[in-house]
């Protein structure tokens, strides 16, 4: 194994997991699905049946008739869980309302986050989504997954929960979509002993951390993202499962600054890969991409009829440093002149790719509009080496961080707005970092600076009558 | 050792804390990586989009690994996930990845594999007749649409998700499986302003929006909500203390200071604000996340309400298709829809997608400023001869 795990892997295979026998599982017919209708009346669902883009109602539609051909006795919650769902859902189309309730705080012992509490406000109408509680579990970094695995987290799911789930939330989950209360804890439960599997974050803690595909297949990851996440993720167990922070906290790792798991936008801390030596350039590939022989982009553009590739045009022009020109029909790049926009790689991949002295830019304060508008991160950390565990970053990067923002941050108060409300400045002091201009767009254009005292000569205290003495009132 | 069946499985709820594992985290990913991305981990050289939703990664070792990608609903049932994992075991030796934008990838490691897999895939459709796993959703097209829970499962929000966005993708199908645009476009759907879809950075981003105040519940509010944290809450100060007429501690809200963010909803359930009427579609574009040519870019608001018609949206749907028809039409290759905007300038954004534009979509928030132009560069559009005439400088 290249990377190896904190502690040893139990090997799940889903012939010794499993619930549900071969019959069980291929237990209705397509004929009989034709002509399924669950208890309600569905229109305005049922007209998303149609069309190319894959149904959710079919799919749902297919788990309840399952549930409906399950025996009694092979599911922990109401059979028609999902029936119910698609009739509430009905429902919530024809008053332009949603019918679920507002909180309700479960969960399992000893977390404060993974959990949440739903409830529908039709329970009479639907009482098998009376209670349609959520679990986050915490998936493998850059979501490979093996069909044993999944099969099991199926089998436990269908058989204690609804069936439904999300593959996968927003923050990187998987999500379970609705259980009663009484199967929080023995979910939990089997997901710990059984499937050596926790939960993810919810609340004011750290999120579930995410990353992007990285080395595993892709050639421009400059980090190995799953590892950090994953790292990071067990490093911090403590704070994702117990709410200790003023608000959520995500991390986000990107492996490049094509930035494909969107860190710069949605976290609080974006890792972001990067290089500081030069772009690597395979001459005769270049030629390659001029003569046409090879499609550029990747052939992200292949249908439509682009014309010829021009090289001129569609990189050295649109590079945003005008860093890059031909020499004697060679392709050279000033790279100190480079901010690595990732333009010129992504149009070659096999004539250019990003350097080999590797690292880390930090961003910081992304979040989305609640409450004082959007934030994209802001740019803090240059570059740091991350080589694991990564010691340099969670000594003098995260914790100070967290140390700061805990003290300081106000209730439901996001990293990026204690960023704003105590300044740059602030930040810089408490990393102990000096200011450089790449934090900022341009230098302030308002000469309204706050100057310490111990900025200025002399002392700021000063005798008024002194002052009189040379000036009459 | 088999997963349990008892109706409380291993947990003793006389004992709670009895054989309680915590803090385990994820389960390693290495373990679920196929052999041919162990084998080349940190290892691939390039990649080349071989038709649309199929990409083929070529390693120094000269290993190749094919990619089909199909796009996926984000909510599904463990039925759907099963055809997944039979179509990982007979494809790809038991693997299978999913993307950040919720599409499922299956990975086989030759030429001839691929066809196999593609065929079984493109074969497999629902019994009302969509795809289960249509194949596409990469270069220069519109992939997956990342969204939120809406009625399904969300108690916050002002439209819902899973239908829009089958909607939206019945239509943008051809672009799905086409690469006929000028770059990527991502589209995303968040349900209201909470946006836990984060889709504040896309190239198009709907957005479910309240637009009438809470309505107080009075009957509860100070049993169930902690005032002054409701009143803090606010970032407008549009919520103050009162006492109804029977003597009962409540707050009252200054209806003309409301944004209808429903913070303070979120803070307190007895000021619900969502309306069949009220609750709308906001349509915003322009935004990205990558660093390429130019910096990320925030979503501009362009529509500023759409009519929450379920379950398909039309309005929605055609406001979104009109804004790619214009920019396919008219951007240059390798331009988002932001950067198109910029370069055109966005008076020629509305002329050309052939939207309205209204005062709703002139910032009077915080920074408004910064929107501000301040210069005599811009094209004149019907929008600015209207102005001309109205103040009677031209006939």
């Amino acid at each position: 194994m290249a990377f190896e795990p904190k502690e040893v892997q139990k090997e799940l295979k889903y012939e010794e997991l499993r619930i549900y026998s071969d019959e069980e599982l291929n237990n209705y017919t397509e004929e009989e699905l034709k002509d399924f209708k669950i208890k309600h009346d569905i229109p305005m669902c049922e007209d998303l049946e149609s069309g190319p883009w894959p149904s959710f109602v079919a799919d749902a539609k297919r788990e309840a008739l399952h549930r409906r051909k399950l025996a009694d006795d092979r599911m922990l919650i109401e059979r028609d869980v999902v029936e119910d769902l698609l009739g509430q859902l009905e429902l919530s189309f024809e008053h332009g309302e949603t019918h679920w309730k507002h909180g309700g705080i479960v969960g399992v012992f000893g977390y404060g986050g993974g959990v949440i509490g739903r409830y529908s406000d039709l329970q009479d109408q639907f009482p098998s989504i009376a209670h349609f509680h959520t679990m986050r579990v915490n998936q493998p970094a850059s979501k490979f997954y093996t069909s044993d695995y999944l099969r099991s987290i199926c089998d436990l799911w269908e058989y204690r929960g609804s069936g439904m789930m999300n593959m996968h939330g927003s923050t990187g989950d998987i999500i379970f979509l609705g259980t009663f209360t009484e199967q929080l804890e023995p979910i939990f439960f089997e997901l710990g002993h059984k499937l050596q599997q926790d939960l993810g974050g919810s609340g004011s803690n750290l999120r579930t951390p995410s990353c992007c595909i990285g080395k595993a297949r892709c050639e421009w990851s400059c980090i190995d993202t799953q590892d950090m996440c994953y790292e990071l993720t067990h490093y911090y167990q403590d704070e994702l499962h117990r709410p200790a922070f003023p608000y959520k906290f995500k991390f986000k790792f990107d492996g490049c600054p094509n930035c494909c798991v969107a860190s710069i936008a949605r976290a609080d801390m974006s890792y972001i890969g990067t290089w500081r030596d030069e772009i690597r350039i395979d001459h005769e590939a270049v030629r390659a991409y001029m003569g046409g022989e090879i499609a550029p982009n990747g052939g992200a553009h292949a249908g439509k009829d682009w014309g010829k590739f021009d090289v001129q045009k569609e990189v050295i022009d649109l590079c945003p440093t005008k860093c890059m020109g031909m020499e004697d029909g060679k392709l050279v790049i000033d790279n100190k002149e480079c901010t690595r926009c990732m333009h010129c790689i992504n149009v070659m991949p096999r004539a250019l790719r990003p350097g080999t002295d590797t690292g880390v830019s930090i961003l910081f304060g992304a979040k989305a509009p609640i409450l004082e508008g959007a934030q994209m991160s802001l740019l803090t950390i240059p570059f740091i080496k991350c080589d694991p565990p990564y010691d340099n970053i969670k000594e003098n990067v995260i914790e100070p961080i967290w140390d700061w923002w805990m003290e300081e941050g106000k209730n439901r108060e996001r990293l990026g707005e204690l960023i704003q409300r105590q300044g740059i400045k602030k930040l810089l002091e408490v990393l102990n970092i000096p200011p450089m201009p790449q934090m900022v767009r341009e230098p302030r254009s308002n000469p309204y600076i706050f100057w310490k005292k111990e900025d200025v000569p002399g002392d700021w205290d000063r005798d008024i009558n002194d002052y009189r003495s040379r000036h009459k009132r | 050792m088999a997963l349990s069946t008892e109706r409380l499985g291993l947990f003793n709820a006389d004992k709670p804390m009895e054989n309680r594992i915590t803090d385990l985290g994820p389960r390693h990913f290495w373990q679920y990586f196929p052999p041919v991305i162990q084998n080349n981990y940190g290892k691939w050289q390039y990649h080349e989009i071989l038709e649309p939703g199929i990409l083929v990664h070529v390693s120094e070792t000269g290993d190749k690994v094919f990619t089909l990608r199909c796009g996926g609903c984000r909510f599904m049932t463990v039925e759907h996930v099963r055809e997944i994992c039979d179509i990982a075991d007979k494809h790809c030796d038991g693997f299978v990845r999913f993307t950040t934008r919720n599409n499922i990838e299956f990975m086989v490691d030759s030429q001839d594999k691929m066809e196999a897999l593609k065929k079984d895939l493109m074969s497999r459709k629902h019994v009302s007749g969509s795809y289960k796993f249509p194949i596409g959703g990469t270069g220069a097209g519109v992939t997956n649409i990342i969204h939120t829970q809406g009625y399904i499962h969300c108690h916050t929000p002002a439209t819902d998700a899973s239908s829009m966005v089958k909607a939206i993708m019945d239509d943008l199908f051809d672009y799905f499986q086409g690469m006929t645009l000028p770059a990527q476009v991502r589209v995303s759907m968040a349900c209201c302003l909470n946006m836990c879809g984060a889709v504040h950075c896309s190239d198009i981003a709907l957005l479910g929006y309240h637009r009438k105040p809470p309505i107080v519940d009075n009957e509860v509010l100070d049993s169930v909500c902690e005032i002054p944290l409701v009143i803090a809450a606010c970032p407008t100060a549009a919520i103050s203390p009162t006492k109804t007429e029977d003597g009962k501690k409540s707050v009252k809200i200054k209806d003309e200071r409301c944004m209808f963010c429903g913070n303070c909803y979120t803070m307190c359930m007895a000021l619900p604000l969502s309306d069949l009427e009220g609750d709308c579609v906001t349509v915003m574009a322009g935004g990205k996340v990558s660093n390429r040519i130019s910096p990320p870019k925030f979503s501009k608001v362009v529509i500023a309400a759409l009519p929450n018609n379920f379950p398909r949206f039309p309005e929605t749907c055609d406001a979104v298709k009109k804004i790619i028809e214009a920019y396919a039409a008219d951007a240059n290759k390798y331009e988002r829809i932001g950067d198109w905007a910029e370069r055109i300038g966005w008076e020629k954004f509305f002329e050309k997608c052939d939207i309205p534009f209204t005062e709703h979509l002139i910032d009077d928030y915080r920074l408004q400023y910064d929107t501000y132009r301040t210069s005599t560069q811009f094209k004149f559009t019907e929008a600015a001869w209207n102005v001309s005439k109205a103040v009677g400088g031209i006939d």
